[in-house]
C-alpha cells in the first residue's frame, strides 16, 4: 500500500479514528505520519525491539482483565533488579535472572523462539553435563548413520563410547 | 598492520572487496554472537568501575595463543577516547552498534586486521564477537567466530545454562547468542514488483528483514539485511544452514527477474544504469538518498555486465565515503546539508574520473 498523503513511499503506519461515531482510516508512510504530529496525533516514531519485547511481557504477565500485578518490591536475589525494571526495560538485569522470574520468562520464551530448550554449542569448560549430554546425543546420530550403512564395527566403537559418557554423566550426577 | 585510528581514516573494510561468492547479489556475510562473563550482572546495570572490571577481563583473555592463531594481534580502545566522528564512522564500517553512538562511556571495541574480526565490550551484552565476510560466507564467518570465543573462553567464564544455553541481556538472544545475517542487493525484485511477496515469506521462515543499518532503519539502495531471528531451540549450524538456504532462494529469484528485465525491457534497464552512471559522474549536487538510489542502479548493471569498468569495491566503499561522518573526516570541518550534498558529488566525481 502507497502512502496517502505523498503517494510514493510505502505506508507503514495504519490507524483509525472515530470522530462523533464518524470512521476515518489513514494509511500513511513514517515521514508524512510524522507530519502530522503538530496536529495532535501522536506516533512513536519506531517501535524498537526493547519496547515491543517490553510491551510481550506485559502481555504475558497478564495485562488487561488478566492482569496479575508485578510482585511489588520482587527483585532478583543476586543483581537486585526489580520485576517492574525488567518488564518495563525487556533487559534482564543478570544471568541468575534466569531462574530466578522462570515462570514468568517460559512462555515469553516460546513465544519468541518456538522453543525453550538449548541445543547449541556448550562451552568446553564451563559447560559441565550439559557438554556430555550434547556429546552423546551426537554419537547417538553418528550411531544410527553407521547401522543404516551396516558400518557395524563403527556403531560398536560408538555404542561403547556412549555408555562410558552415560557412565560419566551418573557420576557427576551422583556428585551434583 | 592496521589500526583503529587506521579503520576510522579509511573506509575501505576487508569485505568491501567483493571477492566472496555470489557478491553480485550477496554483499556481505555477518555473524555474531553473545557472550556475558557469569557472576557479573548485564552492562545495563554496571557502574563505571565494574564495567572497567570486565573491559579488563577481555583485555587479559585476549592473550592468548588460540585467540592469536586465528586473527593476529588485536587492538582494544575505548570508545570514550575516539572523536565523535570517529565512532559514527565505526557505525557506518558496521563495527560498533548505533546504540553505542550516544551511550559511549564505559564501552570498548576490539578489532583484528582492518576490522574483519571485531567485539564489542559492554554493548547490550558484555561481549558481541563479529565477523565480517564479502559475498556469502557465513559458514566461513562462523568457523572464524567459533574459535574465537574458543579461544576467550579458555580464559572467560561465560553465563551459560544447561537448559537455556548462553545467557543474554535480551531474552530475544539467549541459547545460541548467534545472530547471522546476509545483505542482499535486491534491484530486480523490486522492479518487478514481487519484493513484498518474497520478503514477507522470509518473515514466516523465522527471519527477520531489515535495513541497511540494522535494527529500526529504512532499506536504501534496494539493500536489505536478513537475519536469524530464533536463537533457542538449535543449533548454530543448523541456525546457519537455514539463513543461507533461505538466501539462496531470494538470490535465485532476483536473478530470474533481473533475466526476465535485461530480457524484455533491456532499453529501460540499460538507460537506468547508464543514467545513474552519467549522473555520479557529472552532478554537482547529490543527496545522500540519491546517490545510494543511483549507486544500486550502478551496481545492478555491473551484476548484468552491461556496464564496465567499475567495480564493486568502489561502491562499497563509496557508500561509507558519501555518509556524513566521513565527509567530515575529510573536509576537516562540518558542513550544512547544501555544502554536503555539493561535496559529495564532488567526491563522487572524482573517484569516477579515476
Amino acid at each position: 500500500m502507497v502512502c496517502e498523503s505523498c503517494g510514493q513511499r510505502p505506508a507503514t503506519i495504519h490507524f483509525t479514528e472515530i470522530i462523533n461515531g464518524h470512521k476515518q482510516e489513514s494509511h500513511l508512510c513514517e515521514i508524512c505520519a510524522g507530519e502530522l504530529q503538530p496536529q495532535g496525533l501522536k506516533f512513536a516514531p519506531q517501535l524498537s525491539l526493547h519496547h515491543f519485547l517490553a510491551g510481550l511481557l506485559n502481555h504475558e504477565l497478564g495485562e488487561g482483565s488478566y492482569r496479575v500485578p508485578a510482585e511489588a518490591g520482587r527483585k532478583c536475589a543476586k543483581c537486585g533488579i526489580m520485576e517492574e525494571q525488567f518488564v518495563k526495560q525487556g533487559l534482564l538485569g543478570c544471568g541468575d535472572c534466569y531462574p530466578y522470574f522462570e515462570e514468568r520468562l517460559q512462555p515469553l520464551l516460546r513465544r519468541i523462539h518456538g522453543n525453550t530448550r538449548h541445543t547449541g554449542k556448550v562451552p568446553a569448560r564451563t559447560g559441565g553435563r550439559a557438554r556430555l549430554v550434547k556429546e552423546i546425543e551426537d554419537l547417538k546420530s553418528k550411531l544410527k548413520t553407521a547401522v543404516e550403512h551396516e558400518e557395524f564395527e563403527l556403531a560398536v566403537k560408538y555404542r561403547d563410547r556412549i555408555r562410558e559418557l552415560e557412565g560419566n554423566l551418573l557420576e557427576e550426577e551422583g556428585e551434583a | 598492520m592496521m589500526s583503529i585510528k587506521d579503520i576510522v581514516n579509511n573506509a575501505h573494510s576487508r569485505w568491501m572487496d567483493s571477492d566472496g561468492p555470489e557478491s553480485d547479489i550477496v554483499v556481505s556475510s555477518r555473524v555474531r554472537v553473545a557472550r556475558n562473563l557469569t557472576g557479573i550482572p548485564f552492562p545495563h546495570m554496571l557502574d563505571t568501575e565494574k564495567a572497567k572490571e570486565v573491559i579488563n577481563a577481555v583485555r587479559l583473555a585476549l592473550d592468548n595463543e588460540q585467540v592469536k592463531n586465528i586473527a593476529g594481534e588485536p587492538e582494544l580502545i575505548n570508545l570514550d577516547e575516539l572523536s565523535p566522528v570517529d565512532r559514527q564512522i565505526l557505525v557506518d564500517k558496521h563495527l560498533i552498534s548505533p546504540d553505542m553512538l550516544n551511550n559511549f562511556q564505559n564501552k570498548a571495541v576490539i578489532m583484528w586486521q582492518d576490522g574483519t574480526i571485531s567485539i564489542m565490550i559492554n554493548e547490550e551484552d558484555h561481549l558481541r564477537i563479529q565477523c565480517f565476510l564479502s559475498g556469502l560466507q557465513l559458514t566461513e564467518a562462523w568457523e572464524i567466530i567459533d574459535q574465537v570465543d574458543n579461544g576467550l573462553e579458555q580464559t572467560l567464564d561465560f553465563a551459560f545454562s544447561e537448559k537455556l544455553g548462553y545467557l543474554t541481556s535480551c531474552p530475544t538472544n539467549v541459547g545460541t547468542g548467534i545472530r547471522a545475517s546476509v545483505m542482499l542487493h535486491l534491484p530486480g525484485l523490486k522492479l518487478t514488483k514481487q519484493l513484498g511477496g518474497v520478503l514477507g515469506a522470509t518473515g514466516k521462515l523465522g527471519l527477520t528483514v531489515r535495513g541497511l543499518y540494522g535494527e529500526g532503519t529504512e532499506a536504501v539502495g534496494d539493500l536489505f539485511q536478513i537475519s536469524n531471528q530464533i536463537t533457542l531451540g538449535q543449533s548454530e549450524e543448523e541456525i546457519i544452514d537455514n539463513l543461507i538456504s533461505v538466501s539462496r532462494q531470494i538470490m535465485s529469484q532476483e536473478q530470474a527477474a533481473r533475466r526476465a528485465l535485461y530480457k524484455n525491457r533491456r532499453e529501460v534497464i540499460e538507460d537506468r544504469v547508464f543514467r545513474a552512471y552519467g549522473i555520479l559522474k557529472h552532478a554537482r549536487i547529490l543527496s545522500s538518498e540519491e546517490a545510494m538510489r543511483l549507486f544500486s542502479d550502478l551496481r545492478l548493471g555491473l551484476g548484468l555486465k552491461a556496464v564496465t569498468g567499475i567495480r564493486f569495491k568502489l561502491l562499497n566503499e563509496l557508500m561509507v565515503k558519501i555518509r556524513p561522518a566521513f565527509m567530515v573526516k575529510i573536509a576537516g570541518k562540518e558542513m550544512s546539508t547544501y555544502e554536503r550534498d555539493t561535496f559529495r558529488a564532488g567526491l563522487i566525481r572524482k573517484e569516477f574520473e579515476a
